[in-house]
């Protein structure tokens, strides 16, 4: 039986479980560290210990982190970049960048080219590509000290010749620079996908140290599996894909807790609820995986067209607090977050908190019950009934039908939980509180194709079944088990005005992770 | 009155815009970045009331033509306006004196505030659709037979040309095809008119309306507060329903995105449900037997149900939650001559025209 490490680097706490193919064996909570590796190897050891497996017996570990969503929201240790796009004499009215917070443009340097290139929608060429230009950039990014460069031409998801021929001789100029070509990573949308590649091009040498520190944490354990870290849907990278592709990682967090619901209840569709310190976060599992934003997603200020779980939050943890009495209520949104252990009443602390409430009526078992036994019952049952609604509200909006899906409480906080939310039935699995761990322990293998078809002389069927093989290869040579590929998304957008009944099909494959991997 | 609009205002204008896209005319976002680039380069732009136009002051239309999935991917250049309005100029031998935006709806709600910055010229406060539609003819100028030709085309290339048509379906046809040969969208200059022409053909007041309800949408969210209620009183619409998407069909036909969407209802409408039919903009919505609740040209908008912002008919996806507001169109849309040109009858559908307010004699405008 296959033995997965999982672990999840969050802002606060590191996380660790160990399965035993299905089976949670352990799961421990430590303190992240400043080095991230330290950290690491401390959730790592207590793992092992309470576990009772030996290091070597472990396959594979898979490893989530907000590390790089954290970099570029706190805009820390990222690297000046060359934005090259490809598109002129399309596209000058809006040069690259045009639409981010300026701190973050002066973080990567604010070096913008834009020159002659790029795509028609139907592959014709808007102009041929501009190589003298390239040549004279790829001296100034020698002359600057620019540490890498993003590629970034007009229509490259439908056509990517341009980009790579770019990369080719901007290497050819630049030996070892690295390069980030915009097709690689985003789907149309020129600029969300544009600020994709730089942001990308600008966590490389974050992304080399940070793999390497994950790498050598593992190692100096004395683990030699392989590991791979979550990217935000839910699915693997392989460590030299995230050296590539860091941001493919952001908001891999709340895809990972819901994931691990997923699992550790066996229930596929299901609201879930992940109650932290501060905050709850709610979604919806649709197939065993997190429904998608509708909407684009800020990372840092930055519009992005990444797919992300359609996830919001309410200010209600377990470190919520409580003001006022039984009559005039009020709960949050203030709460004392990471300082719950010395604030909490029943901790010896001075503040009434969520996690009193929970104690005091019984349905918690934290810290010392004889501190809050002089709360009025009265104040108990109203903070109890407005959490309840809270939730109900918070589930209502998440809540995709009128079947009685259940409710999937994970997280530290959820001790707060009902048994039933409305008309839905609350599940607290074991080991709830590492639930994002354990997501990333069992993250799958996936493969995508976002391209626009013309059906004319073929079907809509023929395009999509093109796709799905196309993107079920993609997924294979990932590494997934073909026997156990499924289709997750498959979407058809006619495009207006367009000939020839052009289509935009966007298809996505997973897969259990194959044994030569694990 | 007139008003002038900063960069600052632009925010506002593309949500207020998209709201009255009624879920076609594109995401406003592109224009609204244009136009902001445009108005931080070249300051403010005067947006005029029509009122105050001399009759024969010279007024043309600017906007933006062609797929709006082609224009978030290949952007303007920036000069195209310019030089369709140029091309336009020297075919009429006189300089054009106010820019009309065409379609208050959409991405083309915020594309006439960057060429009025660029340019220098007022705006006048008004549109020709007081929504979105996907043609070119449907527009309250064609009712008051003012021609859309001549008409200029421009591409990112530097590529003009000037169109003459004997209707102005016939200019609709002839310049879709050159804006797929320009790559699938193109800045175009059209229905040029005099003050008095402008005076008659303007939905007026629009401009400032979409401002006006972005503002809304933005301080009701800031209030955690969902935008509907708000913008349902100022525009004397009606809650048509709140309701989840549970299947959705698209097929393209006669070049336009078309499809219905199925709604269960959501809350107060829990039990219902809804289809909702849309050719690049919502244009049908109709009752679990069958019965109309809104037809176009009165405006379906549709609001994210939990976030409250607007959304686009190409962003439907399963389990979205929506909220359907319906919108009396302007009066001029209701009359006869407005139906032939955007009634339910010339998108296909076979009902007859009813006003909301008459499918829904129990729904009150709160």
């Amino acid at each position: 039986m296959v033995l997965r490490l999982g672990i999840d680097v969050g802002g606060t706490n590191t996380d660790a479980v160990i399965l035993r193919g299905r089976e949670v064996l352990a799961g421990v909570k430590s303190a992240t560290t400043e080095d991230v590796m330290s950290g690491i190897s401390n959730a790592l050891e207590a793992v092992l210990e309470k576990a009772g497996v030996a290091r070597e017996a472990i396959d594979v570990t898979m490893i989530g982190t907000t590390h790089f969503t954290n970099a570029v929201v706190e805009r820390k240790g990222l690297d000046q970049v060359a934005a090259i796009r490809l598109g002129l004499p399309a596209t000058a009215c809006l040069p690259p960048m045009v639409d981010w917070p300026e701190d973050l443009v002066e973080m990567v340097g604010g070096h913008r080219y834009l020159l002659r290139g790029g795509y028609e929608f139907d592959g014709r060429e808007i102009a041929a590509l501009d190589e003298d230009e390239l040549i004279r950039i790829a001296g100034e990014i020698t002359e600057k000290g620019i540490k890498a460069a993003a590629i970034s031409s007009v229509f490259s998801p439908v056509n990517r010749d341009m980009e790579e021929r770019a990369r080719d001789i901007l290497q050819e100029h630049c030996p070892g620079l690295p390069v980030v070509l915009s097709c690689e990573i985003g789907r149309l949308g020129l600029l969300e996908r544009e600020s994709a590649a730089i942001m990308n091009a600008s966590l490389l040498s974050l992304s080399d140290r940070t793999v390497e520190a994950f790498g050598r944490a593992l190692s100096e354990a004395g683990l030699t599996c392989p590991f791979y870290v979550t990217q935000n849907d839910g699915t693997l990278m392989a460590a030299d894909m995230v050296r590539r592709f860091p941001v493919l990682t952001f908001a891999s967090g709340p895809t990972n807790s819901m994931r691990g619901a997923a699992f550790l209840t066996g229930v596929k569709e299901a609201i879930v609820i992940d109650i932290g310190g501060t905050t709850t976060d709610v979604g919806s599992l649709h197939h065993g995986f997190p429904r998608q934003a509708a909407t684009v997603v800020d990372v840092g200020g930055v519009r992005t067209n990444f797919r992300m779980p359609d996830v919001f939050s309410i200010g209600l943890g377990g470190g919520t607090m409580i003001t006022g009495d039984a009559d005039n209520l009020q709960i949050g949104p203030k709460s004392v977050g990471y300082r719950l252990p010395q604030e909490a009443l029943v901790f010896g602390g001075k503040t009434l908190t969520t996690t009193d409430i929970a104690v005091r009526a019984g349905m918690a078992e934290v810290g010392d019950a004889a501190k809050v036994a002089e709360i009025d019952p009265a104040l108990v049952e109203a903070a109890k009934a407005q959490i309840a609604e809270m939730l109900e509200m918070a589930v209502e909006r998440s809540r995709v039908s009128p079947d009685p899906i259940p409710v999937i409480a994970v997280g530290g906080g959820s001790i707060l939980a009902p048994d039933r939310i409305g008309d839905l039935e609350v599940l607290r699995p074991e080991n709830f509180a590492v639930a994002n761990a354990v997501g990333a322990a069992i993250a799958q293998i996936s493969g995508e194709v976002d391209r626009i078809y013309a059906l004319e002389g073929t079907t809509r069927e023929e395009c999509l079944a093109n796709a799905e093989r196309e993107a079920s290869d993609a997924a294979v040579s990932a590494g997934a088990k073909p026997e156990t590929l499924i289709v997750i998304e498959r979407e058809d957008v006619p495009l207006a005005y367009l000939p020839g009944n052009a289509t935009r099909i966007h298809l996505k494959v997973v897969g259990e992770m194959g044994e030569n991997h694990a | 009155m007139g008003f002038t609009v900063s960069s600052a205002d632009m925010e506002a204008i593309a949500l207020g815009g998209a709201f009255l896209g009624t879920g076609g005319g594109g995401d406003p976002y592109i224009g609204k970045l244009m136009a902001q680039a445009a108005l931080d380069a070249h300051g403010p732009v005067t947006v005029t009331d029509v009122a105050e136009v001399p009759d024969d002051a010279v007024c043309v239309p600017v906007c933006m033509m062609g797929a709006p999935t082609v224009m978030v991917e290949k952007l303007p250049n920036g000069e195209e306006a310019a030089a369709a309005l140029t091309a336009l100029e020297a075919y009429l031998g006189t300089k054009v004196d106010y820019l009309i935006c065409i379609e208050a709806g959409g991405l083309n709600s915020t594309i006439p505030f960057a060429v009025a910055a660029a340019t220098g010229l007022p705006l006048l406060n008004g549109d020709g659709m007081g929504r979105a539609f996907p043609e070119l003819q449907m527009v309250s100028f064609t009712l008051h037979d003012i021609k859309a030709s001549p008409m200029a085309l421009a591409d990112d290339k530097g590529n003009t040309s000037i169109l003459n048509a004997i209707s102005n379906q016939w200019t609709e046809r002839l310049a879709r095809a050159q804006t797929v040969e320009m790559g699938g969208a193109a800045l175009v200059a059209l229905y040029p008119m005099n003050g008095a022409q402008a005076k008659q053909g303007l939905l007026r007041g629009t401009l400032g309306l979409i401002r006006e309800l972005g503002e809304s949408i933005a301080a009701e969210r800031q209030a955690n507060r969902h935008p509907g209620d708000a913008l349902i009183r100022r525009c004397g619409g009606m809650q048509l329903c709140t309701a989840r998407v549970v299947d959705i069909e698209r097929h393209t036909t006669g070049g336009f995105a078309r499809g219905r969407a199925v709604l269960k209802g959501l809350d107060e409408d829990q039990g219902r449900s809804f289809t909702l039919d849309f050719q690049n903009e919502f244009l049908c919505l109709e009752d679990g037997e069958g019965q109309p609740m809104a037809l176009t040209p009165d405006l379906i908008c549709a609001l994210d149900a939990d976030g409250g912002l607007p959304v686009t008919t190409e962003k439907l996806h399963y389990g979205l939650g929506l909220r359907l507001i319906g919108l009396p169109a302007d009066p001029q849309w209701r009359s006869a001559g407005g139906l032939d040109l955007v009634g339910p009858g010339y998108f296909g559908y076979s009902h007859a025209f009813a006003p909301l307010e008459t499918l829904n004699p129990t729904n009150t405008n709160t």
